[in-house]
């Protein structure tokens, strides 16, 4: 049986099992623009350089309806990340939350299911935000994840509140014993004045294929203040479709970055509203790609209301038979006059069979607006290997140098010390920089 | 050190040395002068290897190496040094990761240890008064934003920190003011030694009232047309270069 | 660089015309008067029938209707496109004449026969047909509705070698060179405009430039729809062989009607090794009226091919009217160190949309490509720039660069830009940037201030911001374009 006609079935089995949930309905609704709009394929404008309708022919399995964990904390300390001792920890296992695995150290924080949440106290606030990247990515796989909202998390910063420890959240997929489809699904609610760093993560263990689709909602209030760091890392058969949609709805900031090593296939999604006046935020990805590697960024900022600041910088490096897709809009709506945005996307092409697809895209409808955005691709500079070879140092190394040095801007947005320190150290030994 | 025979370059298919013949000896100073296009910039490029250029004809012999058959990296680590007449800028990459890199890998060239940042770090300062370079400007990244005079700065200090055998100033002069001069020339002269030999490639002759040679040559139209004590810089600088063009006009090539 | 002593030049053009621009911002779409003249003209709608009526019509041999019912037998299975940034109701094909041809009591053996009404027309749209008053050599072939009413220069022409005439004559006279080269470059089921071209194209103009020849005058069609009701599809072929070059004008206008008008020209160039084709565009078709009513449907496929070594391709546009623009003049760079360019200024205004742009295809080793787009919007208009870069896995060394502005006046209007950019070989360099602005108050305030009124000052400020393209046409056209410019956005600033 293929993964569609599975999904089919197992959509019953969930809503009759949980019959009584206050997410019923968004899911009924999701479902049904599922079944319209299917698996996204090439043809569809978004998709068109990334192939994922194929995947799902395989037999992938959704999770059980029971919560069962699978595993265990020592098969997850490997996905840990530096810092991890200090950090509040939320662990996803095959898309389903799991509090006996997770740990809240930050006083404030609140980590509740996402059925309370829309059933309680944030039942507004849920039902404002809950599903609201829907309106910017209108596909089956959008449609998917909330389709089968279960195991999901509703996280409350609240007012004033500036977190003393860092969140990381582990999505871990267990494709020891089956093909997994896993679905982890957040809604993060960010108050008035509150403070936060973010780090989400992917791993997959075992051997067999895996399909993540993990979604994060986020709603940001008047001048908080959010640091969103994505790490990708994962192993070569497992594909990962990742959206990150981010609504400020007061003058905030967020600075997010995105930093993609696997050799999987993997798809970003990262949208920015920009719903108050006076937002701003900061948008950077560097991606690494070797092997059979396919990456693929598609950013949106949408300007809705004037005087907001954007500011998007992608870079990245293709190797082996790697590809590279980046796609970034900026929206400029009538009303959002003095738009700053700015955008760019560089691109190092290092092997005969690597390639980039780019596409930075433009949308204005407000006349007082400076917008621009750039993008390159390339090979490395010859003038800069010829002037580090002409100091006596390897053309090899002189590479990794420079390669390292193109990294370097988007490295230096990670102001998680410890992070970047191990950031940058696999990205040394991806360029054997370490060896020299 | 080395020796230039009858050496010929072009680029893409424009012929632009046509039998160079130039013979530098330890401790010498040698200026190469001519006028703009006459190939003095393209002398120095295919010393160092860049490879725009093709090398269609004639030897070189550097330390007694035939230096055409090395990589652009093995001349520098043999002692070759090019002072850029325009420096790279290296967004990411900052001037003393740079240049340790450099450092050790020469070291590693010639069966030697690389050093440890202790010693790096004295080696660095040791070599930063000599030549008057601000810490901050090597910590910042490679030549990027730096003004004109600070690029050449750091190409002097870079030279400094390889201690190179024949170091060839690309038009270091270019650009600069004459306190800026001044400056790169001092540290130039704190360099000289009884072991090690300068080439200076320049359009005018005020470096040379700086740097003093020993010889100066008249690159033009691609071949060295006369050459002389260091008084032939005056001569030029008073008659201008058109007396060169009217005496050696350029003739069809055979 | 190469140009450097002639921008000086250029630049006294611009200023000199200055007064012309003042004059004409206040006037308004001026080519928008009907010819009274009786036309030949096909029973409305598509079928089989038309097609075979119009090859009939044209006398043409067997094997060009067996190519258009290709063409139409294939149409029939397309479905018109829609991934353009371009909204209009859908078009009834049955409820277009598909052929239109002014009638003329016998047909002109020299340029003195022409109907008198006719010529006043083209007099009228400042296109002289007369040789002997041309000042500039400027070789005409002058297209009205579906058919093209005459052709200057050509004896003169004819001396060198080169063929310039009618697409129909064409067919009847050099059928061996229209067979092969005709829709080699776009082919019949390209897309379904082509097709659809393909099967119902009446007239247009050919050209053939032998080998080592440089053309000595600019060769200008001139396309003006007349009739009511009627579709307009022309069909171009320039063929350059190896080592010529060419200069090659379009321009058009169309009465003012209240109904839309369908255009669906195809355009195939191709220059083989060391040839190099300049192709301008000044197109101001009838855009609609300030409400968004009426204006011309404007569906171009242009295309060619460098496919010899060395060669060049040149596309100029200045797209001014239309109430619907779709076009993107391409360039499928094979020939290795062939060189594509791209250089295009779009106004749209009132309701106006254009969704407009290139394609360079880097197929040859050492192939460059320049887009050079600029994009200005005002009214209610939306206006769309959309290329593709392409970089093929062999096309080693391959250089593109695109810059690619808008300007907008008014927060009533749009501006897109819809840059595809796909590299396949890692020593190509490719750069593509954009901006976005508008027209500084300081700017407008400092030309107030030198006593320029605002209406020059913007008239001004958009030449300026369009200059790069402007410079690249022929003399000629430039001064009309900048006209052009003014008059399509007069009104939008206040």
């Amino acid at each position: 049986m293929s993964t569609i006609d599975y999904i089919k079935e197992h959509f019953d089995r969930l809503q009759s099992a949980e019959h009584s949930s206050s997410l019923q309905a968004i899911r009924q609704q999701a479902f049904q623009a599922f079944s319209k709009w299917g698996i996204p394929t090439v043809k569809h404008e978004e998709w068109k350089y990334t192939r994922i309708s194929s995947l799902f022919n395989k037999a992938y399995q959704l999770p059980p309806l029971q919560e069962a964990v699978t595993v265990s904390p020592a098969d997850i300390a490997s996905a840990f990340l530096p810092g991890h001792e200090q950090a509040n920890a939320l662990v996803f296992v095959n898309g389903l939350y799991m509090p006996s695995l997770s740990v809240i150290r930050s006083a404030g924080l609140r980590v509740i299911p996402l059925e309370d949440a829309a059933s309680g106290e944030f039942k507004e606030v849920v039902a404002k935000n809950l599903g609201h990247s829907r309106h910017y990515l209108k596909d089956g796989i959008n449609a998917l994840s909330t389709a089968f909202l279960q195991g999901a998390v509703f996280m409350h910063v609240p007012k004033g509140c500036t977190l003393e420890h860092p969140v990381y959240i582990y999505n871990i997929t267990d494709a020891r014993s089956a093909s997994i489809l896993a679905q982890p699904r957040s809604l993060v609610f960010v108050q008035e004045r509150a403070n936060v760093e973010i780090v989400e993560t992917f791993a997959t263990l075992g051997m067999t294929d895996s399909f993540t689709n993990q979604v994060m909602e986020m709603v940001v209030e008047q001048d908080a203040v959010v640091e969103y760091y994505k790490i990708q890392n994962d192993v070569s058969h497992a594909t990962l479709v990742s959206t990150t949609h981010i609504r400020q709805t007061g003058k905030s900031e967020v600075h997010t970055v995105t930093i993609s090593l696997g050799e999987g296939i993997v798809r970003n999604n990262l949208n920015m509203v920009m719903d108050a006046e006076r937002c701003e935020s900061h948008l950077y990805g560097l991606y690494l790609q070797q092997g059979n590697g396919h990456i693929d960024n598609h950013t949106i900022v949408d300007n809705v209301s004037p005087n907001c600041y954007s500011n998007e910088l992608y870079k990245g490096v293709m190797d082996g038979h790697a590809t590279g897709v980046f796609n970034g809009k900026i929206f400029v709506r009538q009303d959002a006059q003095k738009t700053n945005a700015y955008q760019s996307n560089k691109n190092i092409l290092l092997s005969d069979n690597a390639s980039v697809n780019t596409k930075p895209q433009l949308e204005i409808f407000a006349d007082d607006v400076k917008c621009s955005h750039g993008c390159t691709v390339g090979r490395l500079d010859d003038e800069g290997l010829f002037y580090l070879r002409s100091r006596g140092i390897r053309e090899k190394i002189a590479r990794s140098l420079l390669l390292h040095a193109f990294a370097v801007d988007v490295l230096e947005q990670i102001k998680n010390g410890a992070l970047r320190q191990y950031i940058d150290k696999l990205i040394e030994e991806r360029l054997e920089i370490d060896q020299l | 050190m080395l020796s230039i025979q009858n050496l010929r370059a072009e680029i893409e298919g424009k012929k632009i040395l046509k039998g160079i013949n130039l013979d530098i000896k330890p401790g010498e100073v040698h200026a190469i002068m001519g006028p703009n296009g006459s190939g003095k910039s393209t002398l120095a490029s295919v010393l160092a290897g860049r490879e725009d250029y093709d090398v269609t004809g004639g030897t070189v012999s550097f330390l007694g190496k035939n230096l055409l058959e090395l990589s652009p990296e093995d001349r520098a680590k043999e002692g070759l040094f090019l002072a850029f007449q325009y420096p790279v800028e290296i967004p990411g990459l900052t001037t003393t990761n740079f240049i340790k890199t450099a450092v050790n890998e020469k070291r590693k060239y010639h069966g030697q240890e690389p050093l440890d940042a202790v010693a790096f770090l004295k080696l660095m300062k040791e070599k930063m008064a000599l030549v008057n370079i601000d810490q901050s400007l090597l910590s910042r990244s490679l030549n990027e934003g730096f003004s004109g005079g600070e690029k050449k700065r750091n190409e002097i200090f870079q030279m400094a920190m390889l201690e190179p055998k024949l170091a060839i100033l690309d038009e270091t002069d270019s650009g600069l003011d004459i306190d800026a001069i001044r400056i790169v020339a001092n540290g130039v002269n704190k360099l000289r030694n009884k072991e090690n030999a300068v080439l200076v490639v320049t359009h005018y002759q005020r470096l040379l009232d700086y740097i003093v040679p020993d010889f100066v040559h008249v690159l033009y139209n691609g071949r060295i047309v006369k050459s002389g004590p260091k008084e032939l810089a005056l001569e030029l600088e008073e008659r201008g270069y058109d007396f060169i063009k009217n005496e050696f006009p350029v003739s069809e090539e055979v | 660089m190469k140009t450097e002593t002639a921008e000086p030049l250029k630049d006294n053009r611009v200023d000199d015309d200055l007064s012309t621009i003042e004059k004409t911002v206040l006037s308004d779409y001026k080519y928008g008067f009907v010819t009274n003249i009786e036309a030949d003209t096909a029973p409305k709608g598509l079928n089989e029938d038309i097609v075979r009526f119009i090859s009939a019509k044209k006398n043409e041999p067997e094997w060009m209707l067996e190519w258009r019912l290709k063409a139409y037998r294939h149409w029939l299975k397309m479905e018109a496109p829609n991934w353009a940034n371009l909204t209009y109701p859908p078009i009834d094909f049955q409820d277009i004449i598909y052929y239109a041809a002014p009638k003329q009591k016998v047909k002109p053996k020299s340029l003195d026969e022409i109907d008198p009404e006719l010529r006043k027309t083209f007099e009228k749209l400042g296109i002289s047909l007369d040789e002997q008053k041309r000042l500039t050599g400027v070789a005409v072939d002058a297209v009205i509705d579906s058919v093209s009413i005459a052709t200057t220069f050509k004896e003169q022409l004819a001396e060198l070698g080169i063929i310039f005439c009618s697409m129909s004559e064409a067919i009847q006279h050099h059928p061996e060179l229209v067979r092969k080269y005709l829709s080699s470059v776009v082919p019949v089921t390209d897309n379904y405009f082509a097709a659809l071209n393909s099967a119902v194209f009446s007239d247009g103009s050919f050209c053939y430039i032998p080998k080592g020849v440089r053309c000595p005058m600019e060769l200008s069609t001139y396309f003006r729809i007349n009739a009511e009701n009627t579709g307009q599809f022309e069909r171009t072929l320039i063929v350059a062989e190896e080592g010529s070059y060419v200069s090659y004008l379009e321009g058009c206008t169309a009465p003012m009607r209240d109904e839309n008008q369908l255009h669906a020209a195809v355009v195939e160039l191709v220059a083989m090794e060391h040839a190099e084709i300049k192709y301008s565009t000044v197109q101001n078709w009838y855009p609609g009226d300030k409400e968004g009513n009426g204006g011309i449907y404007n569906f171009v496929t242009k295309r060619g091919i460098c496919q010899g070594a060395h060669s060049k391709i040149s596309w100029t546009q200045v797209e001014t009217g239309s109430a619907i623009t779709w076009k993107y003049p391409s360039v499928i760079l094979k020939g290795d160190y062939s060189v594509g360019e791209f250089y295009s200024v779009a106004v749209t205004n009132n309701h106006q949309q254009a969704d407009t742009g290139t394609k360079m295809q880097h197929l040859g080793k050492n192939t460059r490509s320049r887009i050079v787009s600029k994009g200005i919007s005002a009214g209610f208009s939306n206006n769309s720039y959309r290329g593709l870069v392409h970089v093929s896995k062999k096309a080693d060394n391959a250089r593109n660069f695109s810059q690619c502005d808008s300007l907008l006046l008014g927060d009533k209007c749009g501006a897109h830009t819809f840059p595809y950019i796909e590299v396949k070989n890692n020593t190509a360099v490719v750069e593509h940037e954009a901006t976005t602005s508008k027209i500084g108050e300081d700017q407008i305030f400092y030309c107030n201030q030198r006593g320029i009124d605002t209406e020059t000052a913007v008239a001004l400020i958009i030449n300026g911001f369009a200059k790069e393209v402007m410079n690249q046409l022929p003399m000629e056209f430039a001064v009309e374009a900048q006209k052009l410019l003014a008059i399509s956005l007069e009104g939008s600033v206040g």
